[in-house]
C-alpha cells in the first residue's frame, strides 16, 4: 500500500475512534458505488452524519480541511443518495460533516471535527 | 471577538466612497469568502493577505472567514484594500484591537512577505476619506508624498504590514510626512527663443490671457511647436484647489511624480495623432482611465499636425471643450473626469507645405481636402487663428532676441485679473467661458464700436456664433491694453483673428 493510502487509512481509524468516543455509532466505512466513495457513515440516534475524513502529514500544501472543495462535498452528497437507497432508508435528516487529521511523522496528532460542514 | 471591522476608500474615476470592510471567523471548513461585488484583483487578495499575514509571523485563524464590504452594491476595484482586509481580519482573530482601527482608513497593496505596495489614486482615496469624516489614515510608505496634500487629516506611512501591526498595538511610531515639497518644476521654453512672428505672438498672448482657443497654421519649421510649448509658460500658476485636482488625475492615472507631486505649472499634454480615443478623452475597460484632455485638465492639449489626426478622434474633442468634463461609461460604471483645457491646434496649410506659400504643388481640391479634415463645429471653437509667415532672411530680422515668457506673462495675468474681476460675481474667470447673450446684453458695446461686426456678418465672413467669439477675443485685448472696454479697433483686429483662414 502507498504511503499516502496507508496515512489516509491511518487517518480514517483515528476519525472513526474519535466519533466512538463521541457517542456515534459507525454504520458504515468506506462505502462505495459507481458515483464514488464515503469515508464514514455514522449516526448520533437522532440523524444520519456522513464524514469525510481528510488526512494530511503536514501544512505545507494547506489545512487538510481546505481540502474539501465544492466539488469533493458535491460527489460526497451525491453518494450518499445512493446509500440512502441502498440502505431503505426513508427519510431522515443528513448531516455532512468534515474531519481533519493532522498527523506529522512522529509528531503530535490532530483531529478536528467541523460539524455541518457543508 | 469573531467579528471586525476596517475602513478603506473604494475609488469610482477620481471620486471615491469610503468602505466598510467587515470580517467575521465562524464555524465551517477553513477558507476565505468575499462578498460585497469584488473584481478579479480584490479576489485574488484573499490569497495576498494570507501570505502576507503568514510571511509577517502572524498565525492566519484557520476557520471559515467572511468579509463583507459594504456599501455591498456598489462594485469595488483595486488591490488597495489588502491593508484593510488583512487588519479586519487580524482584529477579528484578536491580534489588534478593534478600537486602534475606529476612524482609521487603511490603504495599500500586500506583498507575499508583508511590504507594503504602492497604489495608483491615494490622493482621490485621501479627499474621499476626509469627505467621509476619517481622523488618520496609513498609507505606503512611498505614496506618503502624495498622501501629504491632503490637510485635515493625520497621515501615516507604512513599509510594511508588521510596520502597520505594531502601531495599533501602540508599540511603534510611523513614518509622518515631510513638509509638503512644491514641485521643482523644469523652467517651461521662454518666449525669446521665438525668431519673429509677431502676428503669432499676438495670437498666444491673446489665447494666454483669454483663455481662448488657438489655432496656429503654418509651413514646417516657423515655430508652430514652439509658440504652442511656451504657452504654458504665460499661464497663471494653478489654484491650490485645481492643482490638487489635477494632482488626483495624475494619480488615479499612476503618472504623479514621488518627489513634489503638487505641481503648480500648468499642465502641456501633446499627444500623438495615432492615438486611440481611449487614450485622448479616457477609456479602458472595467472602469475608465483618466486620458490625455484630463491630464490636461487647467492647461494645454497641443494638437500638432491636426489634419492628420483622424476626425473621430478630433470629433471626440467637441463635447469636453463644451462640458469641461468628460463622462465615461463602462462595465463597471461611469466616471466622470474634469477635462476643462485649452486647446492649441497646429497644421500645415498643405500636405505639401513648402517654406514659401507659391511654391506649393499641391491641386486646391488636395488643399480644400486637408483642411476639410477639420470639421467645421471644432473650428468653430477656436476663438484665435493665427497664420505663421515664413521667415524670409535671418538677418532682416533684427537679432535681438523677441521679448522675454516673464513680460508677457505680466501682461497676461493683469488683463487676467481685470476679466476676473470684471465676471467674478457671475463665476468666470476668462473671457472664453462667457456665454455670447451676456456680452450683447448686460455689456452691450456701442453700435458705432460693433459697426465692423455688421458688416463682416452681411459679407458672410462671420456666423452670429462666430461674432460672439470675435467679442469676446475683442474683450480679451482691450484687457490686455487695460481699457474699461473694446473699440473699434480692436474688434476689427478681433475678426481678423477669426477669419484667417489657411486655404
Amino acid at each position: 500500500m502507498a504511503y499516502k493510502d496507508e496515512l489516509g487509512r491511518h487517518g480514517e481509524d483515528l476519525a472513526v475512534d474519535y466519533l466512538r468516543t463521541a457517542g456515534l455509532v459507525v454504520l458504515s466505512r468506506n462505502w462505495r458505488c459507481r458515483h464514488g466513495e464515503i469515508d464514514v457513515v455514522a449516526t448520533d440516534s437522532e440523524r444520519l452524519v456522513v464524514c469525510e475524513v481528510k488526512t494530511r502529514s503536514g501544512t505545507g500544501f494547506g489545512e487538510p480541511a481546505e481540502s474539501v472543495t465544492r466539488q469533493k462535498a458535491a460527489r460526497v452528497r451525491r453518494v450518499t443518495q445512493v446509500w440512502l437507497t441502498n440502505h431503505r432508508v426513508r427519510w431522515c435528516e443528513v448531516r455532512f460533516d468534515v474531519i481533519a487529521v493532522l498527523a506529522p511523522p512522529g509528531g503530535q496528532v490532530t483531529v478536528e471535527h467541523y460539524e455541518a460542514a457543508f | 471577538m469573531p467579528l471586525a471591522r476596517a475602513w478603506s476608500v473604494a475609488l469610482y474615476g477620481v471620486d471615491g466612497r469610503l468602505v466598510e470592510i467587515e470580517s467575521d471567523i465562524g464555524t465551517g471548513l477553513p477558507g476565505v469568502h468575499l462578498v460585497g461585488l469584488p473584481d478579479a484583483a480584490l479576489h485574488e487578495s484573499k490569497d495576498r493577505v494570507r501570505a502576507a499575514v503568514v510571511n509577517s509571523g502572524r498565525s492566519w485563524p484557520n476557520r471559515r472567514i467572511t468579509f463583507a464590504l459594504s456599501p455591498a452594491t456598489l462594485k469595488k476595484a483595486g488591490s488597495h484594500f489588502d491593508l484593510a482586509l488583512a487588519c479586519a481580519v487580524l482584529a477579528a482573530s484578536g491580534v489588534v484591537a478593534q478600537r486602534e482601527l475606529e476612524g482609521t482608513v487603511l490603504i495599500g497593496e500586500l506583498a507575499l512577505d508583508g511590504r507594503l505596495r504602492a497604489v495608483r489614486g491615494v490622493l482621490p482615496c485621501l479627499l474621499a476619506a476626509r469627505r467621509s469624516g476619517a481622523r488618520r489614515v496609513v498609507v505606503p510608505a512611498s505614496t506618503l508624498s502624495e498622501a501629504s496634500l491632503v490637510e485635515d487629516l493625520e497621515v501615516f506611512g507604512a513599509a510594511r504590514l508588521n510596520e502597520v501591526l505594531g502601531w495599533l498595538a501602540g508599540e511603534r511610531q510611523l513614518a509622518r510626512p515631510g513638509s509638503v515639497v512644491a514641485a521643482g518644476s523644469a523652467q517651461p521654453p521662454d518666449l525669446a527663443d521665438v525668431v519673429g512672428q509677431p502676428g503669432a505672438r499676438l495670437a498666444l498672448e491673446v489665447a494666454a490671457a483669454g483663455g481662448h482657443h488657438l489655432m496656429l497654421v503654418g509651413p514646417p519649421g516657423t515655430g508652430k511647436t514652439m509658440l504652442a510649448q511656451r504657452l504654458v509658460g504665460l499661464l497663471p500658476e494653478l489654484r491650490a484647489d485645481d492643482a490638487l485636482q489635477l494632482a488626483a488625475i495624475r494619480s488615479v492615472a499612476g503618472r504623479l511624480p514621488v518627489s513634489g507631486p503638487l505641481s503648480t505649472t500648468a499642465p502641456f499634454v501633446a499627444p500623438h495623432h495615432s492615438s486611440s480615443v481611449a487614450a485622448l478623452v479616457g477609456g479602458g475597460s472595467g472602469l475608465a482611465r483618466p486620458g490625455a484632455v484630463s491630464l490636461a485638465h487647467r492647461g494645454v492639449l497641443f494638437i500638432d499636425e491636426a489634419p492628420e489626426w483622424g476626425p473621430h478622434l478630433l470629433e471626440s474633442l467637441r463635447t469636453p471643450l463644451e462640458d469641461g468634463e468628460v463622462r465615461l461609461a463602462r462595465a463597471d460604471g461611469s466616471v466622470r473626469y474634469p477635462a476643462r483645457f485649452q486647446l492649441v491646434l497646429a497644421a500645415n496649410p498643405c500636405p505639401c507645405a513648402p517654406a514659401r506659400e507659391r511654391d506649393c504643388t499641391c491641386p486646391p481640391s488636395v488643399r480644400r481636402r486637408y483642411f476639410g479634415r477639420l470639421s467645421g463645429p471644432l473650428l468653430d471653437r477656436v476663438d484665435v487663428r493665427s497664420t505663421l509667415e515664413p521667415l524670409l532672411a535671418l538677418s532682416d530680422v533684427d537679432l535681438e532676441p523677441g521679448e522675454s515668457s516673464s513680460s508677457v506673462r505680466a501682461r497676461v495675468l493683469a488683463a487676467r485679473a481685470a476679466a476676473a474681476c470684471r465676471w467674478s460675481e457671475r463665476g468666470w474667470r476668462t473671457n472664453s467661458e462667457v456665454p455670447g447673450p451676456v456680452l450683447r446684453s448686460q455689456f452691450r458695446l456701442p453700435r458705432e464700436v460693433v459697426l465692423p461686426l455688421d458688416h463682416a456678418l452681411q459679407r458672410g465672413q462671420l456666423t452670429a456664433r462666430g461674432a460672439d467669439r470675435a467679442l469676446r477675443v475683442a474683450w480679451t485685448l482691450s484687457d490686455l491694453a487695460g481699457c474699461d472696454h473694446p473699440d473699434q479697433g480692436m474688434i476689427e483686429t478681433a475678426i481678423g483673428f477669426k477669419e484667417q483662414r489657411a486655404a
